[in-house]
């Protein structure tokens, strides 16, 4: 298990390096900040001397590998635009967006497992027709369309929900939440149910699969012919069976949906990442830029290696090397 | 005697599909004595698993028992309500499967898995649930037990699996255990191993077998008498002895002879002309006469029971003393 999990990190660090260098070459071709940072009247010799002082003079290996020895020592650099570190403002930021995506994901997976498991468990009656109608739209309606229906409908028509912001927040550990205040979660649910929808959709189908192969396996047979009750062989036998394929996507779906909960976020004006990236790119704001796909490639490495971690612990015979 | 443990009377049991009705079991008597060990042999698709998914209850849909009677014990069974069949499996009544690599939750450990059996029944403590797995993984002869008991099915061998999948068959003393061609997925040697051991246990628990095999060798080894089935019907039975040396039935004759230990050595073995025939299309009268060398016009109407001495059979033209 240590060998396995050293190894795991080696190649975390390897592909971190690959992508710091791709996502800095990436950045460095959208154009010259310069003209962000200076405004167009000032001398010649302020611009040349505010080119030197960024190092935009160096060759371009030069300031990757300049870039690369901040990295490794904790400093992605100050915004242009916010005048601020990078790493604080994406900081600030990061516990809006994890609180989105968690309630999420995992919402969509708290509803979506019993669902499947239900729809794969009888899979010709009503309510499973049901399930699998709105599974299907979860992934035929586009995301924004989403956000902009249950706007209109739950803010602006019926007026029960906020359209937009964060409402209440508490300080814990030094970071602001959302979910902890009835006027928070009050913000908090319209922008995680856009979100959710189509992860609600993927875990229902996932289940109700993994469900319906289960069902008529010779070990369900067998529990059931030791007198086990229908619900123990359901909770029992068949969920951890199934899990491992539920687990992986879980973990998919957190990575991407942190990365990528731009859409909603700009919709339903959350202050998260999604929107301090757009921001950042429509003022070429190149260390955010920069830090934020760094960060988002660590997030994903790291959930990926959580997730091998849980099938391990979930499925015995790829424990191997075990005495 | 006295009443027997299990009395089947006519049990029929059909696949409803987009195709047409498979009549998988069809009109299957019999009776099983009290510790008896009884042999259902037939070739592959006659109907063999699904009469024991019956006894238990256990027919998956499309499937269900549409005619007939399961006594146990005098207590019908067909028509008992899902709970209170729940309640009899494992306790009065358990099965073993073919595949041992299937049958037992590769993500739970034995110890898990014995739990849960137990636990469908009664609840015990878990120091003496374990003390209660160990010793019945002793009894099916698993080595080191204690030590085993939080291994996963993976760690095992086919032939150990196919013991913890009998252990856990037997954790609750049922008064009958169905065997569902529990040796055929294993090698020669654990197979007469297994035969042996599952032979003593029932013996010394006093349980009641129905040992389910395409192989007339492997279950004359081990029942007293036996069922030939063929396209979901009991073609013949008898004391195993008597059948084997005296078929009447020309099936029963033609699974003899397609036995390897009949033939000379490199001689080629004989079969059966022709396939099974599909069950949702049977041919009228004997479902064999297709197959069959004694068929004659006769045989286009479906033969009755003919039952005498302990033995019966269902044919128009009974073999007399075996004779081919
Ligand atoms: N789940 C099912 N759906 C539809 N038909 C089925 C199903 N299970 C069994 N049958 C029908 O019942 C017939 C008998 O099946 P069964 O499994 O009892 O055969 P068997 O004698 O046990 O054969 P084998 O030696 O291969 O195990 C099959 O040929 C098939 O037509
Ligand atoms: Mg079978």
């Amino acid at each position: 298990m240590l060998g396995f999990l050293i190894q795991r990190l080696m190649q975390a660090a390897v592909v971190m390096l690959a992508i710091s260098a791709l996502v800095f070459v990436g950045v460095f071709a959208i154009g010259n900040p310069i003209d962000v940072l200076i405004s167009p009247d000032v001398t010649q010799q302020i611009r040349l001397d505010t080119i030197a002082r960024y190092g935009f003079d160096r060759p371009l290996w030069e300031q990757y590998l300049a870039f690369l020895n901040r990295l490794i020592h904790g400093d992605f650099g100050r915004s242009f635009v916010f005048n601020m570190p990078v790493l604080n403002l994406i900081l600030s930021r990061l516990p809006a967006t994890l609180e989105l995506t968690l309630a999420a994901v995992l919402g969509a997976t708290l509803i979506g497992v019993p669902l499947g498991m239900f729809a794969g468990y009888r899979p010709d009656g009503v309510p499973s027709r049901i399930i699998m109608a709105v599974s299907v739209l979860g992934f035929a309606l586009p995301t924004f369309w989403i956000g902009l229906m249950l706007i209109m409908v739950f803010a602006v028509q019926l007026g029960w929900l906020p359209a937009g912001g964060r409402g209440e927040t508490v300080h814990i550990l030094g970071v602001e939440w959302s979910f902890l205040t009835l006027n928070g979660l009050r913000h908090l649910f319209l922008p995680a149910l856009t979100l959710s929808l189509f992860r609600l959709a993927l875990m229902i189908r996932l289940a109700r699969a993994g469900m319906r192969e289960a069902i008529l396996s010779d070990y369900v047979k067998f529990a059931r012919a030791q007198g086990l009750s229908e619900m123990k062989v359901v909770c029992g036998h068949v969920l951890k069976n199934i899990s491992i394929p539920i687990v992986t996507v879980f973990g998919l779906e957190l990575a991407a949906t942190l990365a990528f909960a731009v859409v909603t976020e700009t919709i339903f004006s959350w202050p998260g990442l999604g929107k301090l990236i757009i921001d950042s790119i429509q003022s070429l704001d190149r260390p955010v830029m920069v830090a934020y796909l760094v960060l988002v490639a660590f997030l994903f490495i790291m959930i990926n290696f959580m997730v091998d971690i849980a099938y391990a612990a979930l499925d015995p015979r790829l424990r191997a090397g075990r005495a | 005697m006295s009443a027997p443990l299990l009395q089947v009377r006519d049990l029929a049991t059909h696949f409803f599909m987009r195709e047409g009705v498979a009549k998988a079991v069809d009109g299957v008597s019999f009776e099983l004595g009290q510790g008896e060990i009884l042999g259902l042999v037939g070739e592959s698709g006659s109907g063999k698993s699904v009469t024991g998914y019956s006894l238990l209850g256990l027919v998956d849909p499309p499937g269900r028992i549409v005619a007939g009677s399961i006594k146990l014990n005098g207590q019908e069974l067909v028509g008992l309500p899902q709970a209170e069949l729940r309640r009899m499996r494992g306790r009065r009544m358990a099965m073993v499967f073919q595949d041992p690599m299937t049958t037992l939750n590769p993500v739970l450990t034995v110890a898990t898995q014995i739990k849960y059996a137990i636990g469908a029944h009664e609840s015990v403590s878990a120091k003496a649930g374990r003390a209660r797995a160990i010793d019945v993984l002793t009894r099916v002869g698993i080595p080191d037990a204690a030590a085993r008991l939080d291994d996963y099915p993976h760690q095992f061998s086919g032939g150990m699996r196919q013991r913890v999948a009998i252990a856990i068959a037997l954790l609750n003393r049922p008064d009958m255990i169905v065997a569902d061609e529990p040796t055929t997925a294993l090698d020669v040697s654990i197979q007469a191993q297994i035969l042996a051991e599952m032979k003593s246990l029932v013996r010394d628990l006093g349980t009641a077998l129905i040992w389910i095999s395409h192989d007339l060798a492997a279950v004359s080894a081990l029942a007293g008498r036996i069922m030939v089935m063929y396209a979901g019907r009991i073609v013949e039975y008898g004391p195993t002895a008597a059948v084997l040396r005296a078929p009447r039935h020309p099936y029963t004759r033609g699974l003899l002879d397609s036995l390897p230990m009949r033939a000379e050595p490199g001689q080629e073995l004989a079969q059966i002309p022709g396939a099974p025939p599909s069950l949702a299309a049977l041919p009228p009268g004997c479902p064999f006469h297709p197959r069959c060398p004694s068929a004659d016009a006769i045989c286009q109407t479906a033969p009755a029971t003919t039952a005498s001495g302990g033995r019966g059979w269902r044919c128009h033209h009974p073999l007399l003393d075996g004779a081919a």
